[in-house]
């Protein structure tokens, strides 16, 4: 691919492109920052057909978007560096059929417990399977899990959040007390507990940690809407009539919603611990299926022999976490003007 | 020592604190009724007679309604029946009561690192903030809250017990029997569990801190020429005593929960163990015990929190 997509940049502009020389930065930046949450607007109103649209109208806005990316991007290399890693792991996840070498469930009984090498990147563990293939195969389960239990939390959290704020009353105390003591269930051992009783694997396990997570985001929304339901266009919107329903719906929830967005990014992180560590318990994801924490599981009854095999899929979840983790400080710090850099 | 205010403010702590507990034992005994199918047949397993199966639905008193086989499974909570063990029979309270302290023994070290490494960083950070120092401290916490701490115990266990044999690779000892063994066994795994904890309490500390610091308080301190030191360590200290606890408090849930991976790493007899091997086993009604036992602990230590709170401030509660 070296001659196709170039003559496409010199020569016909692709509409969706913004207007020449405004937006330096690469082009990863500009879909990272479509990812990000109060982008998604923005993001909406560029990915719409161009017919529809008066180009007159959508161009400053695009421009304000790319300078706030290019400004994100400089201001936080870090968070890109996070972005990125994400996307890459993502990506693993979707296509690990087509880019790992090897089949990961693929025993070969000649290469066992091999050192890395030009065959075997990362080597190979007890079966004789491929640790890379592995690896990236392992990124399904870790995404799948914290995409699951993150879900989850935001399904159930978010609406009972924005009820007990906007109702007040004993509606708010019950569900504050139910949000008190979900808040002092420790996640994993719910989701042991959860797993015993339903039958082991993996989504049971996340969707009981979703359950868990749930309050936190709930405090978060229901403290938003105590304060977004004093607003004058939310009285507003009462006095014509508009239902509770619609007030949250339209209202409230796109003013709320960031304070959440950023906890969620920051819950994906401990969520995908939490796979990592049901599934080095056994709890999690079953062999032959790859995942980290049952590789490491592995590799822990190996470790005398081949030492170096838990390094891998240990660093895949540091470094999967540590990008969750900062990809939501990073957001945080955008949309809270306040909590500026000391 | 309390005035009238902390008092009331205790007991209204304790008043919320009863709904709390009767959610949270509420859904812990709910756990067993999640069970797909006749509860009795999955708990006296597959190729059980039909006796058995009316013998263990007496015994769990399956056949009541619901509200009064909750209250009767409190009622002998209560009194430290939580059933027996559907494997060993042994009486569930009698194992809670032997691993119990193992795992809290390790919980409070693994707190006690925390807080020892974790406040002088903060105050480290806070005091020079922006220098090379504050990035060092920050970074270091950053991988810290996300390392896999079950990951950074088995890397422990090769470099300091396999390697080097410092320290033992696992089992355990219980403090009561041999404090200086307990010590030695509880090191690598309360390190392991403390990594991220030192991380929080430096990276709360740090903003809570730099956060005071810029108050007209401290202004005024410093225009009195007090020396930065004691600002920080005297006054700031104090000042975010109340954050600090908060942290710890919810230390406490996470470490809790952090233990029951990292004890299986180093073969602890603890509550994670038990939990886990209950789980495999599908011995259900340990399960429940140790469910039970847990969340009883966080929600005694919130508790504790709540009251100290309006010890150290006492402008909590008198609004």
């Amino acid at each position: 691919m070296t001659s196709a997509p170039r003559s496409l940049h010199a020569g016909e502009t692709p509409p969706e492109q913004g207007p020449p020389g405004v937006d330096p930065a690469p082009s990863a930046v500009a879909a990272a920052r479509a990812a990000a949450p109060d982008a998604a607007a923005t993001a909406q109103a560029a990915a719409r057909p161009p017919a529809a649209v008066n180009i007159a109208d959508v161009a400053p806005a695009r421009r304000s978007f790319a300078l706030k990316a290019r400004d994100w991007a400089s201001d936080d290399p870090f968070a890109v560096v996070a972005l990125i890693v994400l996307l890459t792991i993502v990506a693993c996840s979707i296509f690990a059929p087509w880019i790992s070498p090897y089949d990961p469930t693929l025993q070969d009984y000649d290469v066992i417990l091999m050192p890395p090498s030009a065959d075997y990147l990362l080597g190979t563990d007890d079966l004789g399977r491929d640790v890379f293939s592995r690896l990236i195969h392992g990124a399904s389960a870790s995404v799948y899990a914290a995409f699951l239990a993150v879900g989850v939390a935001a399904f159930l959290g978010i609406p009972v959040g924005l009820i007990a704020g906007y109702a007040g009353g004993w509606v708010d105390d019950v569900i504050s007390r139910i949000i008190d003591t979900f808040l002092s269930f420790p996640a994993i051992v719910l989701a042991i507990a959860v797993t015993g009783v339903l039958g082991i694997g993996l989504t049971n396990a996340m969707i009981s940690v979703g359950i868990v997570f749930a309050p936190q985001l709930a405090r978060l929304a229901r403290a938003r809407t105590l304060v977004l339901k004093q607003e004058l266009y939310v009285d507003a919107a009462r006095c014509f009539g508009a239902s509770p329903t619609r007030i949250l719906w339209k209202h409230v929830l796109p003013n709320a919603i960031q304070p959440v967005l950023v906890q969620m990014t920051l819950l994906m992180a401990v969520a995908l611990l939490a796979e990592a560590s049901l599934s080095f318990l056994g709890l999690g994801m079953q062999p032959p299926e790859p995942s980290w924490g049952g590789m490491i599981a592995r590799a822990y009854l190996y470790m005398q022999i081949a030492p170096e095999q838990m390094y891998a899929p240990g660093l895949a979840i540091l470094a999967t976490a540590l990008a969750f983790n900062t990809l939501g400080e990073s957001l945080r710090e955008a949309m809270d003007p306040t909590s500026g850099k000391t | 020592m309390l005035n009238q205010l902390q008092r009331r403010m205790l007991r209204r702590r304790l008043l919320q604190a009863i709904p709390v507990l009767f959610l949270a034992t509420f859904s812990v005994f709910m756990l067993m009724k999640l069970l797909p199918g006749d509860v009795a047949v999955v708990l006296a397993g597959e190729q059980a007679t039909d006796e058995r199966i009316a013998e263990i639905r007496e015994i769990y008193g399956l056949n009541r309604p619901l509200l009064v086989q909750y209250g009767d499974w409190v009622l002998n909570a209560l009194q430290g029946d939580l059933s027996q063990s559907l494997l060993s029979g042994e009486s569930i309270s009698t194992t809670i009561a032997r691993v119990f302290p193992n795992t809290m023994f390790i919980v409070a070290y693994a707190i006690l690192i925390s807080i020892v490494l974790g406040v002088p960083l903060g105050v480290l950070a806070a005091s020079r903030p922006n220098t090379w120092v504050d990035k060092f401290v920050m970074t270091f916490s950053s991988v810290g809250v996300a390392l896999p701490n079950f990951w950074l115990a088995m890397i422990f266990v090769g470099a300091f017990a396999l390697n080097r044999a410092w320290l033992p690779a696992t089992g355990f000892v219980p403090p009561q029997e041999d404090l200086w063994a307990a010590i030695a066994h509880s090191t690598l795994p309360a390190v392991a569990l403390a990594a991220s904890g030192v991380a929080e309490v430096a990276r709360q500390l740090r903003s809570s801190l730099v956060e005071i610091l810029q108050s007209q308080h401290f202004r005024t301190l410093h225009a009195k020429g007090l020396h930065p030191r004691a600002m920080l360590w005297r006054h700031g200290l104090r000042n975010v005593s109340v954050n600090l606890l908060t942290v710890i408090s919810l230390l406490v849930n996470r470490t809790l929960a952090a233990t029951v991976v990292v004890e299986a790493v180093f073969a602890i007899p603890g509550m994670g163990t038990t939990m886990v091997n209950a789980t495999l086993q599908r011995d259900f009604p340990v399960v429940q015990g140790v469910v039970l036992m847990m969340v009883l602990t966080v929600i005694t230590v919130n508790l504790i929190t709540d009251m100290l709170y309006s010890v150290l401030d006492p402008r909590i509660g008198q609004k």
